[in-house]
């Protein structure tokens, strides 16, 4: 029980500060160094309001939409102007990020007063477990299931998806490409105001929270690979067990060098991540189908 | 006129690629642009749909001046681009990639679904499949197919042959004279497949170097000693 609940933990973690920057990195090929400052501005805007007796849950819905506002406007104003140049926007990014950072500490200082974990515990065979992390780790589902739908079924993912393929190609058949990159970079952006804001009762409310969030958020990327859904779900399952089982034996500690070595050791054996591995499995099997036709 | 071309030059950065072309189509009429590699037919398509600037010169289509339409919109207005290597998207199955040509002259809400699906029932075969696992011949269909469906003003297609077997080029001929008869679909073609060109063209332009050489009747396209010499090396 203890091993599932920390895998739940473990899971859902990664799987919400992961997907707004895989879906950015995957759709654009940008690099968003301010990711972990974005959560850290979701976690600020939902606490702001739930300080204040807004309930929680409107608040963390204010925390995703006004991240995802400002990722628009920083889109307008910085990245649109860097589409074609990763190497540049992780620069631009990064300032983004330290600009915010500290930002954040002149206007409000060190640290604001943060709320409290809403709906307590419950008891399993002597050990004490949040319920609310139990309902994160269903929200991490809902997001999954909720990402697939909007990419799979709905018009716009479907440009979103044309677009990611072949960007000429889809603005010779009338997407305006210009304006799916902003549509995918602020969605991105709401996704890490969402996980800023749903985690902001859980932890201590500072101008430098998001550096907490990025480490493991960039591993579950890079091991993922480049397709925001296949790869992050995988990969995010997957080094959330990693991480459980050495938290549960060894410590938080041990835990987080763990996830980097297991990360380092997949990437040098997978490079293309989960999402090529998933691809040459795709193909094979395409292929053998061909062959009996 | 359905789309002219007034003196426009363009290229990448710095370099002209294309020099002062002036070409005019009519509406109902099948064109096409031939040449040797190099000379710039795919810069000029590019031009066209406004992948590329034009740095001078004008172009109208159904008597409004695109020159400085973005390439989506020129999409929206009518323009079907076909372009080089077919450019299907691999990762989006058969239907999908169809379905992103419904935005293809958006003041039309009628979608060819049918017919692309009568004319090519290849691809009404294999609508769940990924694009990209399909032979050269079968994503040259879908990517004239995908076009079709919006029911386009003017189909550009920029070297349709490439990578397709010779009996599929001809079979492909036939139907794009179909559906242009079926639909009074205006196109314009580039290519250098001499039997292609023969096949479907009504009348042609000789680009060499970047600049129109030549205007060509249908007897002249036909004529195989005139042709000869515009297409080998």
């Amino acid at each position: 029980m203890t091993y599932l609940y920390q895998f739940c933990d473990s899971f859902s973690f990664l799987i919400l500060s992961a997907m707004g920057l895989s879906i950015i990195f995957g759709m654009m090929g940008i690099i968003n160094l301010a990711h972990g400052e974005f959560i850290m501005l979701g976690a600020y805007i939902t606490t702001f309001f739930a300080v204040r007796n807004v309930p929680l849950p409107i608040s963390v819905a204010l925390g995703a939409v006004g991240t995802g506002v400002f990722g628009f406007i920083m889109d307008r104003l910085i990245i649109s102007r860097l589409y074609s140049r990763p190497l540049d926007s992780v620069v631009a990014t990064w300032g983004i990020s330290l600009v915010m950072c500290q930002g954040m500490r002149v206007l409000f200082g060190s640290s604001i007063v943060g709320t409290s974990t809403p709906l307590g515990s419950f008891t399993v065979n002597g050990g004490k477990f949040s319920v609310y992390r139990m309902v994160l780790a269903a929200i991490s589902l809902v997001l999954v299931a909720a990402v697939y739908f909007i990419f799979m079924h709905t018009k716009i993912g479907l440009y979103a998806r044309a677009t990611m393929q072949n960007c000429a190609i889809a603005s010779s058949l009338g997407v305006n490409s210009n304006r799916m990159y902003a549509l995918t970079f602020a969605f991105g952006s709401a996704l890490a105001g969402l996980c800023g804001g749903l985690y902001a009762p859980t932890v201590s409310i500072t101008p430098d929270m998001g550096s907490n969030f990025m480490m493991e958020s960039f591993v579950t990327v890079i091991v993922g690979g480049t397709n925001p859904l296949v790869g992050t779900v995988i990969s995010g399952g997957v080094l959330g067990l990693v991480r459980s089982f050495l938290e549960i034996g060894f410590g938080t500690f041990v835990g987080r060098v763990g996830l980097l070595i297991v990360a380092i050791i997949f990437i040098r054996l997978v490079p293309k991540g989960f999402s090529g591995l998933v691809e040459n499995i795709r193909k094979r099997i395409e292929v053998k189908k061909n062959e009996k036709i | 006129m359905m789309l002219e071309a007034k003196n426009v030059t363009a290229g990448y950065d710095k370099v002209m690629v294309i020099n002062d072309i002036s070409i005019s189509i009519g509406e109902g009429e099948i064109v096409s642009i031939i040449g040797r590699n190099g000379v710039g037919k795919s810069t000029f398509m590019k031009t066209l749909m406004g992948l590329l600037k034009t740095s001078s010169g004008s172009i109208i289509f159904d008597g409004e001046d695109i020159t400085a339409v973005k390439a989506h919109n020129r999409a929206k207005n009518g323009l079907g681009y076909v372009p080089q290597g077919h450019g299907i998207f691999p990762g989006l199955t058969v239907e999908e990639n169809m379905r992103m040509g419904c935005m293809i002259n958006s003041a039309n809400e009628k979608y060819n679904f049918d017919m692309v699906y009568t004319y090519f029932p290849r691809l009404a075969e294999r609508k769940k499949q990924m694009a990209g696992s399909m032979s050269g011949g079968e994503q040259a269909m879908l990517s004239i197919g995908r076009v079709l469906v919006g029911n386009p003003k003017i189909l550009l297609l920029d070297e349709p042959s490439e990578g397709v077997q010779p009996n599929v080029v001809s079979q492909m001929g036939d139907i794009v004279l179909k559906i242009s008869k079926e639909i009074g679909l205006t196109v314009l073609m580039v290519e250098q497949h001499m039997g292609l060109i023969q096949q479907v063209t009504e009348r042609s332009y000789v680009l060499d170097k970047g600049s129109i050489v030549a205007s060509l009747t249908k007897e002249e396209v036909n004529d195989n000693n005139v042709i000869k010499q515009y297409l080998t090396v």
